[in-house]
């Protein structure tokens, strides 16, 4: 109990200090310039960040980023908490968005606005909003995005006689014709194992999960627009006409791989996953925006996504926002970040830098980039709150119990809410209403 | 009749094992392409392409896991022996205030899972420095309780208090005779801990997953791990996962073959001496 204590009373002097600095805070005593060279360590699961650092170790001698290469997921997090709690954090670590939020809670990270003020003009609006978390700090610096869109097999769209649906009714109308033409065929799935995708179509219709106000805390899971999602989903299941297998299983590969899937809701991030997964449909799969609520509309979301954070514990932490800034925004890195870590670039010049089309769309979406660009100014988040573990592990028990007794997914979007706000209640947050 | 049951059960138990293990050989033949095309139990085409590509995946970085693992398990597990014998010797072959005490906390001891200790030992590693280091992962795996009561049943049966006093009316210290009479009758003995400790060891993931950061002192289940869980956007590396697991296995089978007859004699000499 004393440890949640002391982590709220760090978050409540971070927010303060944020709140009531305003723009003249004074550089604090670790950001001044480092004497002498220094040694980073970072903690990361992107792809060949190795060989990134190593180009950066080569130009600047003074600084040497050493990365250690993690199991990335919500495990990653976890650790990195315990390694801030035990004083043993590495100076650079890796944050998904979603877990940002906890690592502030628990004064795990350092607040960069001080010296950030340059960066932000680097990414759009909703992006900075997933790293300053609604306050005035800056927790992170952002690194990639994954505004969602709609993947679908082009060819078996036309075999099928249906057209890219522009709205989710359209999209509900389109499965039930595939799955009558071919009841082995389903245009989709619901994945009751990926919350980061159910988050992310939420985000889509307009949901506000969390939400801050001065000191109170508002949990908004079960909102009109999560539930409309959550029916929607659960109103094609139980017709039948939606499969229920969750993504990135081996059944669910050989699905996408074989054709009997047509679609995947995902993002921007799905090439690799289609490449690795399901080989055969190369040249054969196309992007669209997602499928809207309203006709006329124009919104996404995003799923997944990560940014570099500074840890609070670091000695040189000067040194190591320099690295991250650098990794984050500079052109060269940029570039190395799309060819060698495969990642969608966060900032916008990185995004237009992009040019050939993944391999895997080289002959069916020619304009792969340009379309993800486009799509991507549309997407919008939402502030991610400090238990989103919690969260996430209730929205796989209640979705799963939901498919296992029939019940309607609305009970699961009810089981997610109730377990957030008994969790943060628990862990003494201050909650509104 | 009698004889064909137990038979019939015995060979279940043994496809119940020796199925995955199967699985996990010819999956390891696959291609990324055939892994989730071909059936089950088809042999792919791939074998050859996976070890080339495991080997090569960040300048071979998996040989180094092995090499960790190998060190965590080969040293770990003979440290734990040394220390199990001689605690265990001691426990069995002498009488002391106290000693009672001892065997019924290191009992308490062996009902610990030591899953439940890996997040306090980080805690305390990290106080003293060594956090991420070799000695965080080996330490802890050195004093184990389940050794240590096991080498206090064996000394209490298979070396006779006869033997230890005729030794001490011939004047050996009580060293010479730990080391010239104990030990050696308790070698079979040694030899089953050795094995429970390595592979426990060589299997373990919670422990060096908490206590190391840097991957270049992972073993190989967090290694592995690590192309597991690749993050949400990439894909898992799965065919050079099962060719990695494959691989991690041989050493484990080939240690079993060869150890297999110390261990008979463990268990016959035992049953005499009991």
């Amino acid at each position: 109990m004393r440890t949640t204590r002391l982590a709220l009373a760090a978050l409540a002097v971070t927010l303060a200090a944020g709140c009531s600095s305003g723009g003249d805070a004074a550089p604090e005593p670790e950001a001044a310039a480092p004497t002498g060279p220094v040694t980073l360590t970072y903690w990361t699961w992107a792809p060949n960040m190795d060989k990134i650092a190593q180009v950066w170790n080569a130009a600047n001698p003074g600084i040497t980023v050493t990365v250690s290469k993690q199991a990335g997921g919500d495990d990653a997090a976890a650790k990195f908490l315990t390694a801030a709690k035990a004083g043993n954090a590495p100076d650079l670590v890796q944050a998904e968005y979603q877990h940002l939020p906890s690592f502030v809670a628990a004064d795990a990270v350092a607040d960069l606005a001080a010296d950030t003020a340059a960066v932000k003009g680097e990414y759009a609006e909703g992006l900075w909003g997933l790293v300053t978390l609604g306050t005035e700090g800056v927790y992170a610096i952002p690194q990639d995005s994954g505004p969602m869109m709609l993947y679908y097999r082009k060819d078996l769209f036309e075999k099928y006689k249906i057209d890219v649906p522009k709205t989710w009714d359209e999209y509900a109308e389109a499965a039930r014709t595939v799955h009558e033409a071919d009841p082995k065929v389903y245009l989709g799935s619901f994945s009751s194992k990926d919350p980061g995708w159910f988050a992310g179509l939420a985000q889509q219709a307009g949901a506000q999960w969390w939400s801050i106000s001065g000191d109170s805390w508002k949990v908004g899971i079960d909102d009109a627009a999560t539930t409309r999602v959550a029916e929607f989903w659960g109103g094609l299941v139980a017709e039948g006409v939606i499969d229920d297998q969750p993504y990135f299983t081996p059944e669910w590969n050989k699905a996408l791989n074989d054709g009997t899937q047509l679609s995947w809701p995902s993002a921007v991030w799905g090439p690799g996953v289609l490449e690795s997964n399901a080989p055969d449909g190369k040249g054969k799969w196309g992007v669209a925006p997602l499928p809207q609520w309203t006709a006329g509309e124009n919104h996404s979301g995003f799923w997944g996504g990560s940014s570099t954070a500074v840890s609070s514990g670091s000695k040189n932490r000067a040194a190591a926002l320099k690295f991250a800034t650098w990794l984050n925004t500079d052109p060269a890195a940029l570039d190395l970040l799309v060819k060698e870590a495969f990642v969608y670039p966060a900032a916008g010049k990185g995004q237009t830098a992009l040019g050939d089309p993944p391999a895997y769309f080289a002959e069916s979406q020619p304009d792969f980039w340009q379309q993800a660009a486009t799509i991507g100014t549309t997407a919008r988040g939402f502030t991610f709150g400090p238990n989103v573990g919690v969260t996430y592990n209730a929205y796989k028990d209640g979705f799963d119990k939901a498919l296992k007794d029939k019940a309607p997914f609305a009970t699961a979007v009810k089981s997610m809410q109730d377990a957030t706000v008994a969790d943060m209640q628990k862990s003494g947050f201050t909650m509104a209403g | 009749m009698t004889r064909l049951v137990p038979t019939g059960v015995l060979l279940l138990g043994a496809l119940y094992c020796l199925l995955p293990v199967s699985w996990v050989l010819v999956a390891a033949s696959k291609s990324p392409g055939e892994l989730f095309t071909l059936g089950a139990f088809t042999p792919g085409s791939g074998l050859l392409g996976n070890l080339a590509e495991l080997s090569a995946y960040r300048d071979g970085v998996f040989w180094k896991w092995t090499a960790n693992t190998a060190l965590y398990a080969g040293g770990g597990a003979l440290l734990s022996t040394a220390v199990s014998a001689v605690a265990g010797f001691a426990l069995a072959k002498y009488r002391f205030r106290g000693r009672n005490l001892i065997f019924n906390v290191l009992i308490g001891g062996v009902l610990v899972p030591s899953v439940v200790l890996a997040v306090p030992q980080y805690l305390l590693f990290a106080k003293v420095g060594l956090a991420d280091t070799y000695w965080a992962v080996l330490l802890p795996q050195i004093l184990h309780p389940y050794g240590i009561y096991l080498a206090r049943i064996y000394a209490g049966a298979a070396v006779p208090d006869s033997l230890l006093e005729a030794g001490r009316i011939d004047g050996g210290g009580e060293w010479r005779l730990l080391r010239k009479v104990g030990l050696p009758l308790m070698v079979p003995g040694m030899v089953t801990i050795f094995l429970f400790q390595f592979v426990a060891i060589w299997n373990n993931f919670l422990l060096p997953f908490i206590m190391l950061g840097d991957d270049g002192k992972f073993p190989l289940t967090v290694g592995l791990y690590t192309l597991l869980a690749a993050g949400a956007n990439q894909p898992s590396l799965y065919n050079l996962i099962i060719t990695g697991a494959l691989l991690s296995i041989i050493p484990l089978i080939a240690l079993f073959l060869t150890m297999q007859r110390y261990w008979r004699t463990d268990l016959s000499g035992g049953a005499v001496k009991g």
